[in-house]
């Protein structure tokens, strides 16, 4: 793959496929989130929107095809992935905080360790982020003490102070008890008013309705149809968009 | 006869049989030959206090210093265990097979007479030394698999959010994996601490100067000194002084983390 990614596009992938052993979960995808740009990706359970999302960073390893990130070609073995990561905030299903470590230290641990940031910066860094979620008052306590919901805009906090320049959602409020759904929303609706580049993998139809700038829907490891989410939404031109749509609307 | 009627006679048979036993027992004992024997109070008076300054002193550090060595010797088996390079996993199975299939008896006299008699070399610190590097050796194996488990029930999801945040490898290990799975491994640490509590006994085999023995070779010496046993009840219950309250901190530990949510 020669071909330069034009500088617009934070994510850019062709062609991507991805197994695990016999079973071919991703067969062929082309994707591309453009810079500023709310991409939400919906599919049915096992259609491979979390391998894709996944192999963007490259916690997945593709099997073949390309994945650019703001240019930079992540399948190369000369890319400093963990340098490129850093970039990209993720926000998992499961929250994945570091239960030993404060809500604080969360934040800041990955300031210090991967950016080289001194411990006042970080805090400072941290704190300003808590609270942009509405956490500051809780940056003493420990994940198991919050709230599901709460657990999450930790999560979203700590990818955001590493100051990533695109954020990406793995079904981000799947796990959550659905009063606690709303709050995450909230912060992610703000994030994308200001500007930010994200890719977010969910079920909730209202917001990538709201949010969204562009919908991709998949099935059984393919793109079936994209476009704009108001479009798909109303009147989708597939006819799996259709039976999914139906089932889950 | 109703059911309630039948389960509380049942109840009472038992009851009554072991009451039968404990009786029979009591009169059929000779009691001042085991009082002579077990509890002989010039015996046991004879024994302090160096039964607590030197014998059980000397057990604690060499179990405190078998098991610092064992567990440093054990984190690197272990990360060498999950190494992505084969080689470092094929060395630390071999090791970790080789010394838990073999009695520690068998690598103390190979630490302590086969080697120094093959290679004219002794371990330092004499024959102690020999017998705690032995034991440093063998804990090694066996702390190696706890930790190698501890490090593999750490949910992967927390190595993927420090690599997502751009942590390399290494820092994830110190800084995530390894605190956490340290967290989990305590109560069955605690365990091996005991295990090896009970292995410095083997070093009497060593023969060792009279300061620095252990409860075991202690206990032994004033047995023939005495023809008497007291000094064998007296260290025994010392073990107990000493492993019983690790064993309760072990159930409870293990209760607190049944308790506490992920």
């Amino acid at each position: 793959m020669s071909a330069q990614a034009p500088a617009s596009r934070a994510i850019d992938v062709r062609d991507l496929h991805k197994s695990f052993g016999d079973h071919e979960v991703l067969k062929g995808i082309d994707f591309h989130v453009d810079t500023a740009e709310v991409v939400c990706v919906i599919g049915p359970s096992g259609s491979g929107k979390s391998t894709l999302l996944r192999c963007a960073n490259m916690l997945e390893r593709p099997t073949s095809g390309t994945v650019l990130v703001e240019g930079i070609d992540m399948t190369d073995p000369e890319t400093d992935l963990d340098e490129v990561r850093s970039r990209i905030g993720m926000v998992f299903q499961q929250f994945n905080l570091f239960p030993h470590l404060t809500v604080l230290r969360n934040l800041t641990l990955a300031q210090q360790r991967a950016k080289g940031r001194g411990r006042a910066e970080a805090e400072q860094c941290a704190r300003d982020n808590l609270d942009k979620v509405g956490l500051a008052d809780r940056e003493g306590a420990y994940p198991a003490q919050l709230s599901g919901g709460q657990q999450q805009r930790v999560a979203i906090a700590r990818a955001l102070s590493m100051e990533p320049d695109m954020m990406m959602f793995d079904e981000p409020t799947s796990a959550l008890d659905p009063e606690l759904v709303g709050d995450v929303l909230a912060v992610m609706r703000q994030l994308a008013n200001e500007g930010m580049t994200m890719m977010v993998v969910t079920h909730e139809m209202g917001f990538a309705r709201e949010v969204g700038d562009k919908l991709v829907f998949m099935d059984d490891g393919v793109i079936v149809e994209e476009g704009d989410p108001r479009a798909v939404l109303s009147n989708p031109q597939h006819e799996r968009t259709q039976a999914f749509l139906s089932k889950v609307l | 006869m109703k059911r309630s009627t039948r389960r509380r006679l049942g109840e009472g048979a038992l009851y009554g049989l072991l009451g039968a036993v404990v009786v029979a027992l009591a009169v059929a004992a000779d009691w001042p030959e085991i009082q002579e024997n077990f509890l002989n109070g010039d015996v046991l008076r004879s024994l302090w206090p160096e039964i607590v300054t030197v014998a059980a002193k000397n057990t604690v550090v060499y179990t405190v210093i078998a098991f610092a060595g064992g567990l440093a010797l054990a984190l690197v088996l272990a990360l060498m265990k999950l190494s992505p390079v084969a080689p470092y996993r094929w060395l630390a199975t071999v090791y970790i097979e080789f010394f838990r299939g073999l009695p520690a008896l068998v690598v103390i006299l190979a630490m302590g007479f086969a080697i120094p008699i093959a290679f004219q070399w002794r371990p330092p610190g004499g024959s102690i030394g020999a017998g705690v590097l032995a034991l440093i050796i063998v804990s090694a194996a066996y702390i190696a698999e706890t930790l190698r488990a501890g490090i593999q029930a750490v949910p992967v999801g927390q190595v993927e959010a420090a690599r997502s945040l751009g942590m390399s490898g290494a820092w994830t290990t110190v800084s995530v994996v390894l605190p956490q799975a340290l967290r989990i491994v305590i109560p069955p640490l605690t365990n091996e601490f005991v295990l090896l509590i009970k292995d410095t006994s083997l070093l009497f085999v060593l023969g060792m100067a009279i300061d620095e023995q252990e409860l075991t070779t202690f206990s032994r010496d004033a047995l023939t000194t005495n023809a008497n046993s007291s000094p064998l009840l007296a260290v025994a219950v010392l073990y107990l002084i000493i492993t019983l309250p690790l064993t309760r901190l072990v159930a409870y530990l293990e209760r607190r983390s049944m308790v506490r949510v992920r």
